[in-house]
This record gives structure tokens, sequence and C-alpha cells, in this order.
């Protein structure tokens, strides 16, 4: 299998650069890929390939399916997502892991769920849908937001409650909103954004957009009796919603089989079809939310299971290793880390090297140590922001200064 | 600055005990084991009591197997085994509703809510089922053996979602009782009278104390009773009123009122509901004045119906408007907690606090204090 080379799409146009590439597609030839093109790669940046060719990868497992015949295990998709796949995941991972030493250092107070180790989750789905289907989650959605186009500085911004954050400051880790890119965000109570996921499908389809509303949440979440209402309601009136349960085994502390008779979440809808992911594959989660988006469309509710895992304990506060080993958390990391495995697909199919990855890598903790950075210059919201947005501007709320009968004021 | 100040002197002083010297409990006689805890261990050892002598108590509710998110439960799973102390799966609705079911079976159900702001799936069980259970049955059944823990209140950096004090929606239900200590002393007591109460209770721990608050804990088996509040300081020129983690401010802001010549008697309701109407109306026909302070948000917070009932009963011995210091009327805010919270500043800012005499007309205009 030879790849084939858009000449057109080389950024730069200097000889050199394009001799070394010839070099590089004949040593493909004589499949001893990299030996005699190292040397040459290193002594020149190249930028991500815009190149779109199409490639077709297997997922790492089968679907597993209930009451629906399970979708194929050959993905579609170009050299340029695979690309683009690792350097977000990498980004999304870089980040989390700063605003771990951030939390530490106290800039983020409150409380602070990190993603890293379910990065194929967010990624998988952003590529298999658009901007006009609505994704809501519940606190652990750094990520998420990230990959719904919001910017590192808005990330850090609203961590460190500034005013620049996407919430204004106001919301916090748990609370990340995009309106543009319909993301409902961010909830802080268990399970009660599932409710909510399937009235906004209701919206969508109210008003024939077209579009589907992935409600994510997660394996304590499954066990929260207003799930199965928004299930029954889905189901019954044909809604185009989905519910993803990110499977990452604990709920807080809680191991699954210790919270759940059944576990097999993609089946309890008992009526409604589910699929059962392998949420460590951002392929398998990219291929199952496509599959999933058509269903919904045409036929009502599925449930979509990801089978994922978080290295992070629950939250800041919880070392999340009192309740796993940490020989289970690092087979996890070595076995079925995300970004490695995508890593691995990259290297196979020669599209960067293994220092052109290590160059990416190292680009991106630029990125999140220059956005931090601004982030901690911008300020903190004014004190009357306290009151806005209680109720809407012009129903305001009389609120007190120290000395209640002194200083009385109605604000916005 | 002033907040943290405030913050900072909980872990000190905790109200009712003067400095160094030993307290002794209300029952016992002075040759009583004391041992210096605090308010987590002291509710650990009430439930460690309270399923140790009556065989027919269960402790419940998310993570409580290994001691909780708070560690208030430590070591009952060990020593009582799975079948009494066990985890939930995370559904405070069925949590509550099973607890009911328990409850009224003739058992003690102590069901932990994790966080008081998790509470509200539960709230239709609570209101609908727990509170009227003996009522709409002519006494046939009951759920008294039921009592709902939940630690509540402010602790610095929780947000929107670990910071409420919903004890107000609470204390309008009839049928049910609304419980909060203000020390581990208090709340040893306070948790055991709540468990053997033959109606239901919800229990609401002050979250922030849980570490902060150090105080001598008698180690035998004691009760506070319900529905009695406590003096916990006397004075003669104004009454404040709170409960739980609000007092440590409180009684901040009476030391700053005294060196100002106040004389300030505070008093801790312990009992929201049914709370101990006597007690605040005999203060405040002494000192004529009464300041209220909660961190829930003012409008609708139980300080207006404390207000209420005092003026009904109190008015012609008032001198001033009862002023209440509370939280403000905005969803607890995360970045704005110190702007948020009823410091002892705002306290002793209020018209009430801040005037030096009996004088009407500075009571009417009042004058602000420097923060």
């Amino acid at each position: 299998y030879l790849p084939h080379w858009n000449w057109n799409c080389l950024t730069t146009d200097s000889q050199s650069e394009k001799s070394a590439v010839w070099i590089m597609a004949l040593s493909r030839l004589s499949s001893r890929s990299n030996i005699i093109s190292r040397p040459l790669s290193a002594a020149f940046r190249r930028s991500i390939s815009t190149d779109t060719t199409p490639i077709t990868i297997e997922t790492s497992l089968p679907f597993t399916a209930h009451l629906c015949d399970p979708p194929s295990r050959s993905v579609e998709s170009s050299t340029q997502e695979l690309l683009s796949f690792f350097r977000t995941m990498a980004l999304m991972r870089r980040m989390e892991i700063a605003a771990d030493s951030l939390y530490k250092a106290k800039l983020i107070r409150g409380f602070c769920h990190l993603y890293d180790g379910q990065e194929a989750v967010a990624i998988g789905m952003e590529a298999a849908i658009t901007k006009k289907d609505a994704i809501i989650t519940a606190y652990r959605d750094h990520c998420i937001f990230l990959g719904r186009g919001g910017s590192l500085y808005e990330v850090f911004a609203e961590l460190m409650g500034r005013q620049d954050g996407c919430s204004r400051g106001k919301g916090g880790s748990m609370h990340f909103y995009k309106k543009d890119s319909s993301f409902y965000g961010g909830h802080g109570i268990v399970g009660a954004q599932v409710p909510l996921g399937c009235g906004i499908a209701f919206a969508q389809k109210y008003s024939k957009e077209e579009a589907v509303t992935f409600a994510m949440y997660g394996d304590g979440a499954a066990n929260q009796g207003q799930l199965f209402e928004a299930l029954n309601i889905s189901a019954l009136w044909d809604l185009p919603s989905i519910l993803v349960c990110e499977n990452n085994h604990y709920g807080m502390g809680t191991a699954e089989w210790r919270a759940a008779k059944s576990p097999s979440y993609y089946k309890r809808g008992d009526y409604v079809p589910g699929l059962k992911v392998d949420g460590m594959d951002a392929f398998a989660v990219k291929q199952a939310c496509k599959f999933a988006k058509e269903h919904a469309l045409k036929n009502g509710p599925i449930i979509l299971e990801m089978d994922t895992y978080r290295y992070h304990g629950h939250s800041m506060s919880d070392p999340g290793s009192t309740y796993r080993t940490r020989d289970e958390i690092s087979g996890v990391r070595q076995e079925r880390d995300p970004i490695e495995r995508i890593k691995k697909l990259v290297l196979s199919h020669d599209l960067a090297t293994e220092k052109e990855l290590k160059d990416m890598e190292k680009e991106i903790r630029k990125e999140v140590d220059d956005a931090i950075a601004k982030a901690k210059d911008c300020p903190m919201p004014e004190p009357s922001e306290l009151f806005t947005n209680v109720y809407v501007k012009g129903f305001g709320t009389e609120s007190f200064g120290a000395d209640r009968k002194e200083v009385k004021a109605a604000l916005p | 600055m002033a907040s943290l100040l405030g913050r900072f002197c909980r872990k000190l002083v905790v109200p009712g005990s003067a400095h160094g010297s030993r307290m002794t409990s209300t029952t016992a006689c002075g040759s009583e084991t004391v041992k210096s805890l605090n308010l987590y261990s002291a509710i650990n050892q009430a439930l460690h009591i309270a399923l140790e002598t009556d065989p027919r108590s269960y402790v419940f509710g998310e993570d409580v197997g290994f001691g909780g998110v708070f560690r208030c439960t430590t070591g009952l799973a060990e020593r009582f085994g799975k079948n009494r102390v066990f985890n939930t799966p995370l559904c405070e609705q069925g949590i509550v509703g099973f607890g009911i079911g328990l409850a009224a079976m003739g058992n003690r159900a102590v069901v932990e809510i994790q966080f008081a702001d998790y509470i509200y799936p539960a709230f239709d069980q609570i209101v609908n089922e727990a509170a009227k259970f003996r009522y709409r049955s002519g006494n046939q059944f009951n759920c008294g053996g039921l009592t709902i823990r939940a630690p509540y209140g402010a602790v610095g950096h929780g947000g929107h979602y670990h910071s409420q004090s919903p004890e107000a929606f609470f204390c309008h239900v009839p049928g049910i009782k609304v419980v909060i200590p203000r020390s581990p002393r208090e709340a040893k007591g306070l948790l055991l009278s709540s468990i053997r109460d033959p109606n239901p209770v919800v229990f609401f721990e002050p979250k922030w104390l849980y570490r902060q608050a150090v105080e001598e804990v008698p180690e035998h088996d004691y009760m506070i009773p319900l529905s009695q509040a406590e003096v916990i300081r006397e004075g003669s020129d104004i009454t404040l009123v709170g409960w739980g983690a609000q007092l440590t401010v409180m009684e901040q802001a009476c030391l700053d009122a005294e060196k100002e010549g106040i004389s300030c008697e505070l008093i801790d309701l312990k009992t929201l509901l049914p709370w101990d109407k006597e007690t605040v109306e005999a203060s405040v026909k002494k000192t004529g004045r009464l300041l209220i302070s909660h961190e829930a948000p003012i409008t609708g917070g139980f300080g207006a119906e404390i207000s209420a009932t005092i003026l009904e009963r109190c008015f012609l011995k008032l001198e001033a408007p009862v002023s209440r210091v509370c939280g403000l009327d905005t969803p607890f805010p995360l970045v704005f907690e110190p702007f948020y919270m009823p410091t002892k500043n705002k306290a002793s800012s209020s018209s009430s606090l801040s005037s030096p005499s009996k004088n009407t007309h500075f009571l009417i205009h009042g004058f602000s204090r420097l923060l």
C-alpha cells in the first residue's frame, strides 16, 4: 500500500524539502521506512500534514450491540484526521496535567475533576458530529469544552475564576458552556443533565434541525432515577437523544459492580437499543457516534456505553488509589492509553516520526504554558458580578453592603 | 480579609467554652472522661454508640463503608458488619425512600446524604412520605426511626453545589425535626438524641467545622435534649440568635461589640424545627433587640420565621427592628464567597449592634463601620 503524496499541500517550496520527501517516499518502497529519512527529517521541521488521504482503520474490539446491528469495525478516516487526533488528545492531556499542578498550587480552588485517560471519547465524538449537534455532560467537562472549540485561555481563565473564562469566572471547573457550539455544559448534580439533554433533543426534533443531542453521564449516575424517566420519554416520543455512559468503572470511589446490579449499561435501556464501545479507541468512538447519530435521527434514542478509564482520582481531593491498585492504573496506561494507540497508528502509517511527535508535544506544552500565563494576568470579575444574571436584567435583586441600612442598591 | 480572620478564629474559639477551662458534660459528674475531638470524630463516636446500643439500627449512604468522604463513618462497617453499615448506589431519592421503609418497620435508619446540596432529589420523599406518615395513617405507622445526616454550609471554596444551607426548606414541613449542632460536644449529644427521637429528623452538620472545631467531648453515652435553645453567652443589650458554624462568626462579633461596651447575649437555637420560642422570647424581652444570622440567603431564610414570631410576642418590648445578617439573594457563588458570607463585620456593622446607646435616633440612622 503506497500512500499518495499530494505535492500541492507541501507548505514550503524549498527544493531540499521536496527532495527529502521524495527520498522518504522511495524509502517506503523498500519498506525500510525511516532509517534513511531520519537524519533528513531531523534537519527540518515539518508542520502537520494537510494530506486528506483516506485511511481505513480497524477498531481494537468489535462492538457489542443490544437490540440493533453493530456498525462495522472498519472506520473511514484520513491522514489529516489521524494527526489531528494525536495533536488534540495530547493537548487535552497536557491541559489536564497542567490543571493538576495549578490546583496543587492553589490557583484553582473549589473542585476540579480531570479527564485524562478519557480523551478518546471527547475526540472521537467530535469527529463524528457537527457543531449543530448538542453535547451536554456532567462535571468532567474540560476536554469536551476544548473539543467543542473552546480555547485554552478560556479554560484556564475559568478554572482560576477570572473574568475572561467561558462562564465569566462564575462557573468554575464544573460549569463550562459554549453556546455557539451547542455545548450545554457542565453540571454539578449527578444525573441531572440527562433529562435536560432529552429536552434539548426534543427542541431539535421540533425545529427539524436534523441534529442530535449527546447526553453524557457516568457509571455512578447510571443509577439515578431521572435517567430512566428521561429514557422513557425519549423512547416514547422518538427523540434524537443519544445517552452516552462514560463508564470509567468507578463512581467516585465505588466500583461499578458494587453499585449496579447490571453493569452492562448499554443494556439498561431495555427497549432502547444500545452499543458497547471501547472508549479508549478514538476511532471506535467515532464510528459508534456516527452510527448513533444516524440511528437517532431515524429511530429515536440509543445508549452508547464507552468503556473508558480515568487515571486521576474522582477529583483533585481524591488520590484515586484507595479504591484501586496502582498496578491497575499503570496497567491500563500501558495497555490501553488512547494517545499511545494513536501514536502507534501515526508511526505505523508513517505520517510523522517519533521526533516530530515529540516536537509537537513540546509545542503543545508551550501553548498550554502560554495560555496559563495569559490567564494568570486576567483580572478577577468585578464584585458587582456577584449579583448579575440571578434573574434577567431589570428584574433585579436588592442587596446591601456591610451596614444593611446604609448601602442599598437595586442591582442588575 | 476580615472574613478570613473570622474564619481563622474558628479554629481557636468554640462558643460557650472559656479559654483554658475544661468543658464538663451537662449530665455527668466531673469524673467522666473527656477527650479532645473534632466534629467528625464526635459524630463518629455518636454513631458507634447508637449502633452499639440498638441492634436494629443501620447506617447507610454513598461511600459510608470505607468511612465516608468526611470520615464520619470510619470503623463502623468493620465493627458492626456489612449488614448494618453499607454503601448504596448513587440515588438520593432511593436512599431516603429506602430509609423510610426501613424505619416504618421499627428500625433506626441513619441515612447519610453526601452533601446537603444533593438532598433535593430526596425532598419529595422527606416532605411527602416521611413527614406525613404518622399523620395520614392515624398513628398506625410512623418512620420515627429515620435520621437523615447531611453536611451543609460553606467550606471556603465549595462553590454552588458543595456549600448550600437548605435548612429553611425543611423547616417549612410539619412532621419532621431539623437539628443543627454548633460544636463537637453538641454534635454527639444532639445526634444521639436525633437518632433516638421518635420522629424523623434531618440533621445538618456544618462541614466547615469537621476538622476545624476541636473540643473536649465526654466519652460516654449522653444526649442533649432537642427543641431547647441554649444561651451560650449572657448579655443585656442585644440578643443574637444563630446555629451551626455561624455561631463562631457571631461570637467574634460579640467580642468586638464588647470592646465598644455593648453586652451581647448569644443563643444557639440547636433545633430549628420545632424551635425553642420561649428562650428567645425571654432573652429579647430582657434586651429589647434581636439580630439573627445565617449563611442561607436572606429572603425566606429561617431568620424570617424567628423575626416574625418574636415580633408577635415581644412587639412592645422591642427597641429596634429585628436585624437579619444573612447570605445574599444569589446562588452560592464560587469566587465571590467572601462577599456573599455574613461575616462578623457585617454583623458588627448592622445598625442594631453598632449603636453604643439605646437612643432610638442612633438606631434609625445608624453609622457604618470601616471594614
